[in-house]
């Protein structure tokens, strides 16, 4: 082992890293406002980056018909919960948010796809197709549930978790997608090799991270969220619409999730079934965080691809045991520090 | 008086569905357990899709085929197998896709004596017993002919980098079993996992411990990881892998970084390529142009041949079998199990089976052929 290895493990932990500090943001801000344990985010990654890497062979991604089933089906349950009678107003406003946008997106998709776009505007456009997955599947299987316990809302992201493998399974078959890279440029500083890829996810973590601070203390709904996560009864009486922070903190989530994908899917081979493992260890970095901090959160992301990548130099075999075995020890010093405790 | 009816019906009612039940019994019934979902989903769909080029009638017996998923879980795979005894009375079972739920179904299949005919290798103790048949080839029979080539190639230092589970271990067990024979030293053992993001961590050590060749065991697109990895920090030397890898998408993943890598692999991936006198050239080339006819160009796999193989030995052995009892006696197990052991060769498209007693592996060398990719094209190594 010299600085040159240790400089190229840095730098390959710190790329890593910075994806799970976007997943570990989105958990903790799900968590914090919607209290949703939220296992299917790295689907959403997964979903982006082979969405991207379809794009990229101009075929039209299958995430687009699931999209306009997703809000099929959530049509269908704004429907039923309207049985009892509604305004015109309502209806049309689920209209157009569950039929009518995942069918403009569907359009566009198909009339973009085949046209060999630069790759930033792929990217954009996977963005474009996953955000919306979010408020559907917080329509579909979180709102119905919005005041049930915390293990309830667990137990439903296992089932969303699963069924999203599954629907992936199907849309995109088992094989893996490489995508291409956004720029595909190196650069060398020193001995070092810096690709231009990992400097997009530098900058776009970063990016995130100052978007979001700007959003919470700056913006009307930024402070909506804020307050539910601190209370959301006390909130819903001072006229927050709860529903509506809930969506938010969702399609937050889902854009994010894309946004990873989109900048993770070139620098690997991406199946339908690995985003619950880039998932798990954001989830990691977010328990490390309390489930409740952004920043020490972000940090503890940086620190799980550090670990992940100098245990996979040292003990390759043990590496998946050394970075899921970081949480036990931060369990028990939040549990004897009683920093953390039981909302129920 | 209503439940003394009920409880004089019932045994008619048992009696009279055993009888339909037997009359149905007259076809040749083949309980297929695959995995189409779950991990084992890449190797497990396109034995699901050859299923369906099987013919529907063998030796003037219409055939029953009942195919369940087993999502490569070997408790479900139990379950499955179970059910194909107790319930459908199946006179052969077929699969599974994956080797730990091949182990579950060979269980169920010694127990029950049923002939088995496993498309996924099994670890010596299972192929040994007495009711299981291994379809793909084993893993010596592919790393002696590669250890040979790496011998022929001038390789003596080998970087090994596998898979975390128990494929990893199979092939570096080769290398501790004859690796010796070959004068082949390994010099980095190193591990991953197929859903990895990075393997930047082993690859500079293979690269810190400057091998003459790195060995890759791993399948499928997730081959491709070191693979590129290796080329990105400028490993120069010669790469192997393994059968597991030979499929067009580890061509499209792994792009120009696959170049001069040397495969290890089944003749059915290139039958076309055989000289005319090959024995798994008529059986190959049949099976590639129905499935690729069927599924579209450039989808053959190496692992949906083994469902083909299946077929091709059981299209010698079930009329053999049929002379000597009926389908769905244990009678027809019986002897349906001999015509596989002792009604050999079989020539199939992934090599000559000759089964034995003490060899229910029954392939040899016919079943291995080298490749080398070169620019997105596997071409056969003389």
């Amino acid at each position: 082992m010299d600085a040159m290895i240790a400089t190229f493990l840095i730098q390959d932990g710190v790329t890593n890293g910075a994806i799970y500090a976007l997943l570990g943001l989105a958990l903790v801000l799900l968590f914090s406002v919607t209290r949703v344990i939220f296992i299917p985010q790295g689907e959403f990654v997964a979903y982006g980056a082979l969405t991207l890497a379809l794009l990229d062979g101009g075929k039209v991604p299958a995430t687009t018909s699931l999209l306009v089933c997703f809000g099929a089906v959530a049509f269908l349950f704004d429907l039923w919960s309207m049985r009892l009678g509604t305004d015109v107003r309502t209806f049309l406003r689920s209209l157009a948010l569950n039929l009518v946008l995942p069918g403009v997106i569907y359009g566009i998709t198909i009339v973009l796809a085949p046209l060999d776009l630069p790759s930033v505007a792929k990217a954009l456009l996977t963005i474009l197709i996953i955000t919306p997955m979010g408020v559907y599947v917080y329509r579909i299987a979180y709102r119905p549930l919005a005041d049930a316990s915390v293990l309830v809302l667990l137990i439903a992201s296992v089932g969303v978790h699963l069924a999203m493998m599954g629907l992936g399974l199907v849309f995109f078959g088992a094989e893996g997608l490489r995508a291409e890279p956004l720029a595909d440029d190196n650069y060398t500083i020193g001995a070092l090799m810096v690709s231009a890829q990992s400097l997009c996810i530098y900058g776009a973590t970063i990016a995130i991270i100052i978007g979001l601070y700007m959003f919470f203390e700056r913006t009307l709904l930024g402070k909506a969220l804020r307050a539910t996560a601190v209370n959301r009864l006390g909130a819903r009486l001072v006229g927050v619409r709860t529903h509506l922070t809930g969506v938010t903190a969702f399609t937050l989530a889902a854009a994010i999730g894309a946004v990873s994908g989109v900048l993770i899917g070139p620098i690997t081979t991406i199946y339908y079934d690995t985003g619950f493992l880039i998932g798990l260890k954001g989830f990691v970095a977010a328990i490390i965080g309390g489930l409740a901090s952004f920043p020490i959160t972000a940090i503890a992301a940086i620190g799980v691809g550090l670990v992940e990548s100098f245990s996979s130099f040292f003990a390759s075999s043990y590496k998946e045991v050394i970075v899921f075995g970081l949480i036990i020890p931060v369990l028990i010093w939040l549990s004897l520090s009683g920093g953390f405790h039981e909302e129920e | 008086m209503k439940n003394r009816f009920f409880a004089g019906m019932a045994p008619v009612a048992v009696l009279s569905f055993s009888l339909f039940a037997s009359s149905a019994l007259a076809d040749v019934t083949i309980g297929v357990t695959i995995s189409s979902t779950g991990p084992g989903a890449a190797l497990g769909i396109p034995l699901k899709n050859s299923v369906e080029l099987w013919p529907a009638e063998v030796g003037g017996e219409k055939l029953k085929v009942i195919v369940l998923d087993d999502a490569g879980d070997p408790s479900v795979a139990t379950t499955n197998a179970r059910r194909f005894v107790n319930d459908d009375k199946v006179d052969v079972i077929v699969g599974s896709a994956l080797t730990p739920a091949s182990i579950a179904v060979a269980g169920v299949a010694g127990e029950t004596s049923t002939p088995h005919l496993s498309c996924s290798p099994v670890p010596p103790a299972i192929s040994k017993g007495k009711w299981t048949f291994v379809m793909p080839q084993d893993a010596g029979l592919i790393a002696r002919n590669l250890f040979a080539k790496m011998k022929a190639d001038g390789v003596k230092t080998v970087g090994y980098i596998g898979f975390s589970d128990s494929y990893g271990d199979l092939w570096m067990g080769q290398f501790k079993a004859i690796g010796e024979q070959y004068g082949l030293k390994v010099v980095a053992d190193e591990r991953y996992a197929r859903p990895d993001t990075s393997v930047s961590g082993q690859v500079l050590k293979l690269v810190a411990a400057r091998p003459d060749a790195v060995f890759v065991g791993a399948s499928g697109t997730g081959a491709a990881l070191p693979q590129i990895g290796l080329r990105e920090r400028g490993f120069a030397g010669k790469i192997y892998q393994t059968h597991g890898a030979v499929t067009f998408d580890f061509l499209r993943i792994a792009g120009k970084a696959a170049d001069n890598t040397i495969f290890a692999s089944g003749p059915a991936m290139a039958p076309e390529a055989l000289p005319d006198t090959a024995e798994t050239k008529p059986e190959g080339m049949a099976y590639v142009t129905a499935y690729e006819k069927k599924y579209g160009p450039g989808t053959r796999t190496q692992f949906g041949p083994h469902i083909n193989d299946a077929m091709a030995i059981l299209k010698k052995a079930i009329p053999v079998a049929l002379k000597k009892a009926k389908p769905g006696t244990p009678e027809f197990r019986a002897a349906l199990r001999d015509a596989i052991e002792t009604g050999g060769p079989f020539p199939a498209s992934q090599g000559v089976f000759n089964f034995k007693a003490d060899d229910h592996l029954g392939l040899d060398d016919r079943a291995v052929v080298l490749f080398t990719a070169k620019n997105g094209k596997f071409e056969i190594t003389k």
